[in-house]
């Protein structure tokens, strides 16, 4: 069922946009996957099988995405997901993106903390903090045409409230997707926008750990 | 001087199946893109050789940039071109100056050799403009499997006093090569062409 065709990454060093240069560049990246579309051209109802089938392909992607940015795992501070369907596929295949590919990169940028107290759900008494990549992975997905772009949302991996890091990067794999192909995406960045400066809650002031602020 | 970056963006296409045809080993092209500054946008200048220079820093840079986004070494890299895309202030011939008359010597370097001619494609375009890099064997511009092209686009440039400035490299030709002409097996690599 899982038929990978074609693996597509892109990674963009930032240095500025008109105002000051930034002494470290923003590291923004995403990877792409074109799959076979198993289900294209015919109403489906039982799509839950592929699933479970896609979790190691999203596993395969992050670590491969986190070596194209070339970043240590520690850097990476925003992530967002998403898919484009080929025309003859429906939205909701495009759906069965949300699971594998979320819990690909919290797999991937999750276990930092204390085990036991992130598996228990707990706090360590260090620092409050009951893992990484706490916050829901955004995500965004469309019916498409091959070169169709898609703007992949981008927030902050512990606290969705991060204003400075609330971002979006256009992926768009020229010559997919084909009717019968889907496009999996994963896309993360080292953090704030080159020129952030409309206030709000910083990534060093998170205090709740609940994932939003 | 050297080239103002405001982004550096470095893509890599890995095709696996074509046709429902397992391509093993994959063929690999990368494309190493840099948004630069016009230093001539707005205005006529007789002499371009601030870009003259900056294509030489950039042939450099983007080519190793490729290179190691493909995780090879420099002699296993197999066909190269390069493109370009000026902003709406700027003229065909700024991306003349930074693609034709120093570029191609250390993207050479960077690929190790490179006999041949280095195809290139240029226009004028806005925020988004997609061009296809063209792409030819490195040491034989003949080698008919090699024949190909990448498509280059920045979401949001080239602003009207930018360039975008593209250098693509591969490991391979296309992915199901099956129209004869002559093989990078026979190539002598010698006068570039055959």
């Amino acid at each position: 069922m899982i038929d990978i065709r074609r693996v597509f990454t892109q990674v963009e060093h930032i240095h500025h946009e008109f105002g000051p240069r930034a002494e470290t560049p923003l590291v923004r990246g995403a990877i792409a996957a074109v799959l076979t579309n198993p289900f294209a051209g015919r109403y489906e109802p039982d799509i839950l099988p592929m699933m479970a089938l896609l979790d190691p392909v999203g596993v395969d992607m992050a670590h491969r995405l986190r070596a194209a940015m070339d970043v240590p795992v520690e850097r990476i501070a925003t992530y967002g997901k998403g898919a484009i369907v080929g025309a003859a596929g429906e939205l909701e295949h495009g759906a069965l993106w949300h699971v594998p590919g979320g819990y690909a990169m919290r797999e991937l940028l999750g276990w930092k903390g204390d085990r036991v107290a992130y598996t228990q759900g707990k706090g360590e008494a260090k620092t409050g903090q009951p893992g990484n990549a706490l916050a829901i992975v955004p995500s965004t997905k469309k019916v498409g045409a091959p070169g169709t772009a898609l703007d992949v949302p981008l927030t902050n991996i512990n606290a969705s409230y991060v204003r400075g890091q609330f971002d979006a990067i256009e992926v768009r794999v020229p010559g997919a997707p084909a009717s019968d192909e889907i496009v999996f995406i994963l896309a993360m960045s080292t953090g704030y926008r080159v020129h952030a400066r409309v206030g709000g809650l910083l990534a060093e002031d998170i205090s709740q750990w609940n994932g939003l602020r | 001087m050297s080239a103002n970056i405001r982004k550096l963006i470095v893509q890599v296409d890995e095709v696996r199946k074509e046709m429902g045809q397992t391509i093993d080993p994959p063929t690999r092209r990368a494309v190493a893109i840099a948004v630069i500054d016009n230093p001539y946008a707005g205005r006529y200048s007789e002499n371009l050789d601030e870009l003259i220079a900056i294509g030489e820093e950039l042939g450099a840079l983007l080519g190793q940039k490729a290179v190691q986004a493909l995780g090879i070494e420099p002699s296993a890299a197999q066909s190269y071109g390069k493109a370009a895309i000026v902003g709406e202030n700027g003229e065909l011939e700024h991306a003349a100056a930074i693609l034709h008359p120093k570029l191609g010597a250390p993207l050479r370097v960077a690929v190790e050799k490179g006999a041949a001619l280095v195809p290139s494609a240029k226009k004028r375009g806005t925020l988004g403009t997609a061009i296809d890099v063209p792409l030819g064997h490195k040491d034989a511009a003949f080698v008919r499997s090699h024949f190909d092209a990448i498509e280059a686009r920045v979401s949001d440039a080239p602003r009207a006093n930018e360039i975008v400035v593209a250098v693509a490299v591969t490991d391979s030709g296309r992915p199901l090569a099956r129209i004869g002409g002559l093989q990078a097996h026979e190539a002598k690599g010698e006068d570039g062409l055959r």
